[in-house]
């Protein structure tokens, strides 16, 4: 597989006018027609079988947590006292908490909170470290001060700093954004901050490879500016590991929340997340140990399907695999 | 090797004192108040002598620079006058915990072997799981023992500690009854019977610590030795009629370990945070416990204390990992 075919530019980042015709190799010819590279892609990806069911399952998660509450109509916060400590009923399917709250209802209400979570702070980790990555490993100069802060970064211990983030900014995000909006944004600005760093070195790592390649000769040759060489030539040809970082991201970003909530440290109390869910229930674990499983079983069916997802978009987007 | 590891040392100061500055800053920007549990009965004259007293009343960089100096000077003072009885430390004053106004350091001693015995017994137990797991796993490549493999590596890597803990506590604490779910401390082990308590209580907080240890760190083993168990040296072994069993434990082993030793020691800092958790789940008083106790009580020396000395264990064990690469792998010595 020659470089050309490696460089057909994403629809999102180049405009469509300038996608090249893709170029088969000598050899393709041969063998079977030309197709595209994300047909290529997506053939590899369902011949993982781990994968494609993680991936069917993350859909059906976000499918619940989202757009479930639309044909669920319990309100999560509605508090019945008469109907606490049910089991599960045709009513409710995983029964009542303590305070007679409907737990399937809770269970999506806090589902969307650590998906939103999850998934925000993924894109905000993705962003900071692509940047990073990319200036880093583009601009020679920006590269040792770069690579250091990244350094000092991981050298953080995380978990009690983020824990330490938690108890200082809390205060003035709640007087600001409101308790909700302010402990979001908080969450999610500080895991963001805090695990951009793999994805920076593997983008740097990439970003090193490729710029010694012809094709960014070629390009400077004819003119290419820094700009357009970045977004046209070199981001397109990393984003393989950037979608797979994006994966684990979104995996590492809930349990991180998760734990906060555990630790009493995320959302306020009647602000259901799956870790708080989780949080509350231990309370009760002598007498009704099922309502630890539900939120428990929730977070680790994400998590794993995440996992496989990602297991199986990193086979499919390395070149060297596919056809195998 | 020499000058590199000592070029590693010398880089490691800066680094250090830049981490603790950071964490210094972050704290000073806490809304908490120190006074807050003082009665309101109080004088604010009064309260006011009682923040200075806690070393409140100077300038940020005053403090810093005494917070340097009380650990890096006189903490270790007092550590050689505890072990020879010598009194260099004398009348100098200590990091101070708010919550207890007793010396920090000492609190951190009390807790360290709790945290030791349980994360030190699980990291153990996890590597001794995981290497013949992904040995057997990557000799076996696509067998059901290798698929098994990977299945129970990604629920290690999917199952947080707080969840697998909890499950473990209802099955084996609640439903069955075999094992205590608190973790006492004050136990002592004296004879037989003692010590057959003690394993009882460490077997779960350890075993969920395993789980997570032996998901990483089969994974790293097999892909090492696949790396490995195709190279040229393996034919040559095999064609030399050597035993298939001395061509994949002597030599692919061998090779196949190098990368495998510097990811258990990477992997010792981070196990100390994830620690954290798991002390929570099984109440064991250890420093991870300690930690949240302080950040819940606004006990900023502890918390300052606390977070530099996991910022110490991930430099340490980054740089011991970087030394024990040079020293297995001659081929990337620093020279």
């Amino acid at each position: 597989m020659t470089d050309k075919d490696r460089l057909v530019p994403d629809e999102g980042l180049a405009p469509a006018s300038t996608v090249l015709p893709a170029a088969a190799g000598p050899l393709e010819e041969f063998t079977r027609p030309p197709r595209s590279q994300w047909r290529e892609v997506w053939g590899q990806f369902k011949s993982h079988k781990g994968a494609l069911y993680g991936g069917i399952l993350f859909v059906l998660i976000i499918g619940w947590v989202y757009l479930g509450p639309l044909l669920w109509h319990l309100d999560p916060t509605l508090i019945n006292i008469r109907a606490r400590n049910q089991g599960p009923s045709l009513a409710h399917p995983f029964g009542t908490d303590q305070l007679g709250r409907d737990t399937f209802a809770r269970m999506m209400a806090g589902g969307k909170t650590s998906v939103s979570v999850g998934i925000t702070a993924m894109l905000l980790a993705l962003g900071l470290g692509s940047l990073v990555g990319v200036l880093a490993g583009f601009f020679k100069r920006l590269d040792g001060l770069l690579m250091r802060m990244t350094d000092l970064f991981l050298a953080l211990p995380l978990l009690p700093l983020l824990l330490v983030m938690m108890l200082l900014f809390r205060e003035p995000l709640n007087a600001a954004f409101g308790p909700e909006q302010g402990i979001f944004i908080l969450i999610v600005v500080s895991i963001g901050v805090t695990s951009w760093m793999p994805t920076a070195r593997i983008v740097r790592g990439d970003v090193l490879a490729i710029k010694e390649r012809e094709f960014v000769l070629a390009a400077r040759s004819i003119g290419t500016r820094n700009s357009m060489m970045i977004l046209r030539h070199i981001l397109p040809n990393v984003l393989s590991p950037i979608m797979v970082s994006a994966t684990l991201g979104i995996a590492t970003a809930i349990i991180t929340e998760s734990s906060l909530s555990f630790l009493g440290l995320g959302f306020p109390p009647d602000f259901p997340t799956w870790g708080r869910l989780l949080f509350d229930a231990t309370d009760y674990l002598q007498q009704y140990p099922e309502r630890v499983i539900w939120p428990g079983l929730a977070i680790s069916l994400t998590v794993l399907s995440v996992n496989y997802l990602g297991d199986g978009l990193r086979d499919a987007l390395d070149p060297r695999i596919r056809g195998r | 090797m020499l000058t590199f590891t000592v070029r590693r040392l010398v880089l490691a100061v800066p680094t250090l004192l830049f981490i603790s500055l950071v964490l210094f800053l972050l704290l000073e920007l806490a809304p908490g108040d120190p006074m807050a549990q003082v009665p309101l009965t109080v004088p604010p004259e009064v309260k006011e002598k009682m923040r200075e007293a806690l070393g409140l009343g100077q300038p940020g960089y005053v403090r810093f620079w005494k917070w340097l100096v009380q650990f890096f000077w006189i903490e270790p003072q007092v550590l050689i006058d505890h072990y020879l009885g010598t009194s260099f430390s004398e009348g100098d004053l200590r990091v101070i915990s708010w919550q207890t106004r007793s010396p920090v350091m000492d609190i951190v001693i009390q807790r360290i072997p709790q945290t030791l015995w349980v994360v030190g017994t699980a990291y153990v137990v996890g590597v001794l799981i995981a290497l013949p797991i992904g040995i057997y796993s990557a000799y076996r490549q696509y067998s059901w023992f290798d698929q098994a493999g990977t299945f129970v590596s990604m629920i290690g890597f999917s199952v947080p500690p707080f969840f697998s803990g909890v499950l473990v506590i209802v099955i084996f604490s609640v439903n069955l009854g075999w094992f205590p779910s608190i973790y006492d401390t004050t136990h002592k082990v004296v004879d037989w019977d003692s010590f057959v308590i003690q394993l009882r209580q460490m077997i779960m907080p350890v075993m969920v610590l395993a789980l997570q240890i032996t998901a990483q760190i089969s994974r790293f083993m097999r892909a090492s030795m696949l790396d490995n168990l195709n190279q040229d040296y393996v034919r040559t072994a095999r064609a030399k009629g050597l035993g298939e069993k001395t061509v994949v434990l002597v030599h692919v082993l061998r090779n196949s370990m190098i990368p495998v030793v510097t990811v258990i020691a990477l992997g010792v800092p981070s196990i100390f945070g994830g620690a954290i958790i798991t002390e929570q789940v099984f109440k064991v008083n250890g420093i991870g416990q300690l930690l949240i106790g302080a950040i819940q009580a606004n006990d900023l020396p502890m918390v300052q204390t606390l977070t530099f000395i996991f910022a110490v264990l991930i430099v340490l064990f980054n740089l011991i990992a970087d030394v024990l690469y040079g020293l297995l792998d001659p081929r990337i010595r620093y020279d």
